[in-house]
């Protein structure tokens, strides 16, 4: 029986022996997806453990069935039928009819699986260096091509689309003179602070000075520039460049006889190459800013920290600098133009892109400030 | 009087194109769409039928587009009301708005499916967010939407493995997740293979008919306008207004706006 129709929900399901064995199924209301939860509770309880030989639904309280509706009956069928039971729609509103039409059990019986690539050890581990292989391949062409094109470039500078590497050089560069200058001012403050304190035990807080100036002049102004750039520009650049590809634009280039690289990448990485030292400079200022705030604030006067800045300091510092910048700027453009031209389809491929380009930028800025690192000590800088 | 189960008619749309027996499903009352200043469509009015397949026609930049993305609610009229039933989608607000969006579903001119999803994943997502199904029953319900389109092999597919034409099905099985009664369609055809564009076509006449979904279809391919349209309504850039309405069939023989019968009739702009 249905429920109380005081309490009565929009849908309703019952369930009870059938004479003779089986189960008889009653359905009511309004079978919609919104409404049908609990009749599909009951339907599992009453098919739950041994399956029924026989069903018999009684639909003749059903007043409006959609297609989700219509799943209960599905349901019932793809788990009775295939057991070697029957089932039976003894009453059924006769406009609802048509729809039992529409679908065939026999398509439902088998259950959803999500979709999941089995694969084993060694053909992930084949797989993995296949494409390692591939990725290789691909980087390498990129470089040589970029190269060739960055050649060419320089050899015939009216070639060069300069108002793409203007808009670049403002979007990129001038735009991101803010977070550059705001990041250096406090990494000098920290940095300034953090050192002044244990500084201070030995009576060497003057120091501090020298120890804010070298670092940032040498390794903390390009490193940081650059990390940001690569969070702000490099990925912009993989984002637009991934969505032109995704909407052939890239192919509309290669199609009117342009190559992407010239046509797209060129103008970046020159306008990278240029605006990276020049924020670099921005950067180490803001930073010497911050140690002559802490200096300030443990009593010595501007000049005196102002001098010992400068002596501890000299062209060469500012300048290893400044080449570092110089190469960061390249890979930052450069692997963030890349990623967006290795961009596949879909909107997700755009988002896998410009993840792959920040990552890709800071772990080859890392490695090339290592290596930095290593040959200014062979060369005494 | 209209009521859903009479939508389920077998005869239900023969009757119907004859003479509507229900109050409109959707009425556009005195609309305006401008953007800025720009007025695009002035002070227009039409009501739509439950169960028919009304498209909205006219040549390009008239409006079409625009139109549909008024009607359901993307972008807000300079003037007039939308009503669903009654209910007007421009002036609500909060859970009455939720409600009027959740009678209609839409398909997009590129699809618009979840590129990081699969297609079940896809129809899913409504069942997901508006009902409390257990797991095993959205999937069954979002496979038997797949199944209506003729996509139930391609469950796990992701939308960049299967074609234009089966991308567009797959957004009307999406649209249609949560049985709405309405289905919006936006350049169905385009860009399909006239085989591909014809069973696009049939998908829509054999929903209209078994389950007596309206359409509201934005589209300017003339064969297709013939195979589904109950009725059309054709808009026109230079007056901005309804220069025509009726049977596509009708307007190309019998309307005496030398415009209309050119464009039902294909032909070129002279002079």
């Amino acid at each position: 029986m249905p429920p109380a129709s005081t309490t009565r929900p929009p849908a309703w399901a019952t369930a009870g022996p059938l004479d003779g064995g089986g189960v008889r199924l009653q359905l009511g209301g309004r079978l919609t997806a919104q409404s049908i939860t609990g009749v599909w509770n009951v339907v599992e309880e009453a098919l739950r453990g041994t399956v029924p030989e026989r069903v018999v639904i009684d639909g003749s309280e059903v007043t409006y069935c959609d297609t989700a509706g219509l799943g209960i009956l599905m349901e019932v069928r793809s788990r009775v039928e295939p057991a070697g039971g029957t089932v039976d729609v003894a009453a059924w509103p006769e406009n609802l009819r048509p729809m039992l039409d529409l679908f065939d059990a026999a398509s439902f019986r088998e259950p959803v699986h999500p979709r999941v690539e089995h694969a084993r050890l060694p053909e992930e581990v084949g797989r993995g260096v296949v494409q390692l292989y591939r990725d290789l391949v691909v980087q390498l062409t990129y470089v040589g091509e970029l190269t060739a094109a960055l050649g060419a470039a320089l050899l015939r500078p009216h070639t060069i689309r300069w108002r793409d590497a203007l808009r670049t050089a403002e979007t990129a560069g001038v735009n991101a003179l803010p977070i550059v200058v705001l990041i250096g001012f406090l990494l000098g403050l920290i940095m300034a602070f953090q050192s002044a304190i244990p500084m201070k035990q030995f009576g060497a807080e003057i120091f501090v000075a020298n120890l804010v100036s070298l670092s940032m002049l040498r390794e903390l102004g390009p490193l940081m520039t650059a990390i940001v750039l690569a969070g702000r520009s490099g990925s912009a650049f993989a984002a637009e460049i991934g969505t032109m590809k995704v909407n052939e634009e890239v192919n509309a280039l290669v199609t009117m006889g342009l190559k992407p690289v010239n046509f797209l990448v060129v103008p970046r990485v020159l306008a990278a190459v240029v605006m990276t030292p020049l924020l670099t400079l921005f950067t180490c200022l803001a930073g010497l800013l911050g140690g002559i705030v802490v200096m300030l604030s443990l009593g010595f006067p501007f000049v005196t920290a102002y001098n010992q800045m400068v002596n501890s300091t000299d062209a060469v510092d500012l300048l290893g600098g400044l080449v570092k910048a110089f190469f960061f700027g390249i890979l930052v453009a450069g692997v963030g133009c890349m990623r967006g031209l290795e961009t596949k389809t879909g909107a997700s491929a755009v988002g896998d892109s410009t993840t792959r380009a920040v990552v890709s930028s800071i772990v080859l800025i890392a490695i090339a400030d290592g290596i930095f690192s290593v040959v200014y000590y062979f060369l005494g800088v | 009087m209209r009521t859903e189960d009479n939508l389920h008619h077998p005869f239900r749309f023969l009757t119907m194109t004859a003479h509507p027996p229900s109050p409109p499903i959707i009425s556009v009352r005195n609309f305006t769409a401008a953007y800025g200043g720009n007025v695009v469509i002035d002070d227009i009015s039409f009501d739509v039928f439950p169960g028919e397949v009304f498209v909205i026609l006219g040549g390009s930049g008239c409006g079409k587009s625009t139109m549909l993305k008024h009607m359901i609610g993307l972008y807000e009229p300079a003037a007039g009301a939308i009503l669903f039933e009654g209910d007007d989608i421009v002036t609500a607000y909060g859970t009455q708005r939720q409600e009027i969006l959740c009678r209609f579903g839409v398909m997009y001119q590129l699809g618009a499916l979840f590129g990081s999803m699969t297609l079940l994943e896809n129809v899913r997502v409504p069942l997901e967010e508006y009902t409390d199904l257990p797991e095993d029953a959205m999937n069954l319900v979002a496979r038997m939407k797949l199944d209506l389109v003729g996509l139930g092999e391609f469950l796990h597919h992701m939308p960049a493995e299967i074609s234009g034409g089966m991308q567009k099905r797959a957004a009307i099985a999406r649209a249609m997740a949560l049985d709405p009664k309405i289905l919006f369609l936006d350049e169905p055809s385009a860009g399909l293979d006239p085989i591909t564009s014809a069973g696009l076509d049939q998908l829509i006449l054999r929903l209209s008919r078994t389950l007596g979904i309206t359409f509201v279809v934005v589209t300017h391919e003339l064969p297709s306008i013939y195979t589904i349209a109950d009725r059309a309504i054709m808009l026109d850039k230079s007056v901005k207004k309804i220069v025509a309405e009726g049977k596509p069939a009708a307007l190309r023989d019998t309307s005496d706006n030398p415009w209309v019968r050119q464009f039902f009739n294909r032909e070129a702009e002279t002079g």
